[in-house]
């Protein structure tokens, strides 16, 4: 017996032993309830040596030279043959709760439907078994969807250029904020503080001070948007710009945005808008109307590429006029042969791009979500992406009224949400908090909201529903929302050990980030 | 020897121009179980309002803001083994550095003990 697994269940300890299945009369002798399957560690799995692969059992002569590096013992290896190995992983997977099995309500990241048709053509030759160092005639199509996607971007934000190399959200934060950097050296300026307001993404200031910035705070207004007054007040010569997440943390659209950057941009500044929740404003309002020098955009939330473990993110930024000449290579272009183009360093001269700070990666970005980004837009057209953001705001509201009087809304009062609603737990009795209520939601069969987080409010819960749940599935989720809430009132002693139906019960958290046991170390 | 409290919920206690400086039990209770504190070294200079140290739990990693201005003399060196100090004894074993004054006059912006308790009591 491991010490690993202490709090887990194992088959050698029986059915009486199982977390479970305590007192409960219908035990089972292997421990599986009908179709909800135990399962044990794989190095509990199996027998050592034992291997699916049929390999030559006398080791290869090894060169002498190697030799003294020849392993003295079996290496630990856990032995199951290929279908141990394959029940293994499927039975784990069943354990697990994805996109594909009911709502993903995190806030801030946009748990969507991806669509199969994305898949469809993702998984199409021509694109799937490209590579980057192909030469360029070979792959003019791949180019091709990259410019197309990078029109549709620079299209629907209003902006000048956009650098589709970064790979992820924080990437092009920093891309941007590159570009910042690099738009200040080349005025010969030496601005040093980045100003980020309390209802922005925790990755922003995080990104500034990974550039070489000092971060400030600005103040949030009681009602969950900037402060402009305080930031006006705060700008000044060694100000190089402001990261402002737009609809911001709280769920809210920031209304002063054209004044915010009007004022930046009068004291010599630059605005960063982290373009995280642009799912909730896409097709309605430009990014680039407002005044924002830089956004990215995580493709893998607003145009629906796979995420959460589902695939890499994609993190494309759009530049201002001014920050443009400053982006990354490679970029493409259509040339003068009427064909799309990868410009690089020894081309970058000739189209006038001789200014940019660098490169954010190897190649040109995360082809897989490119085409699947793609596919997303021309699917659903510039109608249809209008209707994604209304969609993504009408649900949320929905939730968020739904659930009125029942959980503390602290900004329902300023007006309708954007894209996801935000609750705290301040009117639940003493001793119960958000933390039981979104482990109760695990036993009504939901993965949590996203909780503690924005740190302004007590105990947040931040709900995204995003604009694929239908009403009937909104209304399955806000009926368990309101039993868990009532619950919680009520001081539902129940509801502090759960969850009672998860594979595991309540974890102990502390102990877990404290002393982490990451390894097996064998019995 | 005087204790002052900042709105950010950190104590000070002042011992001719040494302060020891930590967490107030109220602020504890709020963090939830902490997990991890990451303290100044001895040495380092920080300015009053600097975030000098920062508190890991469950729930979030928060900045705690330096009470008054200084050059840090020592950390609370248990916590790296114990950071559940924080939690049982927040306004004692779970400090978390030391601090020379560099203007003491900085503290006549903090509050005492009567003020801190009715400012907790409003919130």
């Amino acid at each position: 017996m491991s010490a690993v697994n202490a709090a887990g269940w194992r088959p050698e300890m029986g059915p009486a032993q199982h977390p479970a299945h305590e007192n409960a009369p219908h035990l089972t002798a292997s421990g599986d309830k009908g179709l909800m399957l135990e399962e044990p560690l794989i190095f509990e799995l199996g027998k050592p040596g034992s291997t699916g692969v049929d390999i030559d059992a006398s080791p290869r002569a090894v060169s002498p030279a190697l030799a003294k590096f020849r392993r003295k013992e079996q290496a630990a290896l856990p032995g199951l043959t290929e279908p141990e190995t394959v029940r293994h992983y499927t039975r784990l997977s069943r354990q697990n709760y994805a996109i594909d099995l009911g709502p993903f309500p995190l806030g801030s990241c946009t748990m969507k439907h991806n669509p199969r048709l994305n898949e469809k053509v993702a998984r199409m030759a021509g694109f799937a078994d490209v590579h980057p160092l192909q030469p360029q005639q070979t792959v003019r199509g791949a180019y091709e969807v990259i410019n197309e996607l990078a029109h549709w971007l620079i299209t629907l934000t209003g902006m000048h250029g956009v650098a589709m190399s970064p790979k992820a959200g924080a990437h092009g934060e920093l891309c941007g904020v590159l570009c910042i950097k690099a738009a200040l050296e080349a005025r010969g300026e030496d601005r040093k503080v980045m100003l980020v307001p309390e209802s922005a993404h925790g990755t922003n200031p995080a990104t500034a001070a990974f550039a070489g910035f000092a971060i400030e705070n600005i103040p949030a207004t009681p009602e969950g948007r900037v402060d402009l007054g305080a930031l006006k007040a705060r700008l000044g010569p060694d100000v190089a710009g402001v990261m402002i997440t737009n609809p911001n943390t709280c769920g809210l659209f920031e209304r002063e945005m054209k004044a915010i950057c009007d004022a930046v941009h009068a004291a010599g500044g630059y605005v960063y808008c982290d373009g995280a929740n642009f799912n909730a404003i896409v097709a309605k309002v430009r990014p680039g109307d407002l005044g924002v020098d830089a956004m990215h955009i995580n493709l893998h939330k607003t145009f629906s590429t796979p995420h959460g473990g589902g695939g890499p993110g994609s993190g494309p930024v759009v530049l201002s006029e001014a920050l443009s000449p400053f982006g990354p290579l490679p970029f493409t272009a259509r040339m003068a042969d009427g064909v799309v183009h990868l410009v690089e360093e020894e081309d970058a001269g000739a189209m006038g791009h001789d200014r940019s700070f660098g490169r954010m990666a190897a190649f040109h970005g995360q082809m897989g979500m490119f085409t699947r980004a793609l596919t997303y837009i021309l699917s659903h057209g510039a109608d249809g992406l209008r209707q994604v953001a209304e969609d993504a705001v009408l649900n949320a509201n929905y939730v968020l009224r739904s659930l009125d009087g029942v959980l503390e809304a602290p900004f329902g009062a300023s007006g309708p949400c954007m894209h996801e609603a935000l609750f705290s737990d301040e009117n639940f009795p003493e001793g119960f908090s958000t933390l039981d209520l979104a482990k109760g939601l695990i036993d009504e069969g939901f993965h949590p909201m996203t909780v503690y987080f924005p740190l302004v409010v007590h105990g947040a819960m931040l709900i995204e529903p995003t604009e694929t749940e239908s009403k009937a599935g909104l209304d399955r989720f806000i009926a368990s929302m309101r039993s868990l809430a009532a619950r919680a009132r009520n001081a539902d002693p129940s509801l502090k050990t759960a969850p009672h139906f998860a594979p595991r019960r309540r974890l102990d958290e502390t102990q877990a980030a404290r002393k982490p046991v990451l390894n097996w170390r064998g019995e | 020897m005087p204790r002052y409290f900042t709105k950010d919920h950190e104590w000070i206690d002042v011992e001719d121009d040494v302060g020891t400086v930590g967490i107030t039990d109220y602020a504890q209770g709020q963090l939830g179980d902490i997990t991890y504190v990451d303290l100044p070294a001895a040495g380092q200079w920080v300015k009053q309002g600097d975030a000098a140290s920062v508190v890991d739990s469950v729930k979030a990693a928060s900045d705690v803001y330096a009470p008054v201005g200084g050059e840090v003399t020592e950390a609370n060196a248990a916590l790296e083994d114990a950071p559940e100090l924080v939690n049982t004894q927040a306004e004692s074993g779970g400090w978390l550095y030391r601090i020379r004054l560099s203007d003491p006059g900085e503290l006549g912006g903090l509050m005492d003990e009567a003020a801190y308790k009715a400012y907790v009591a409003e919130l």
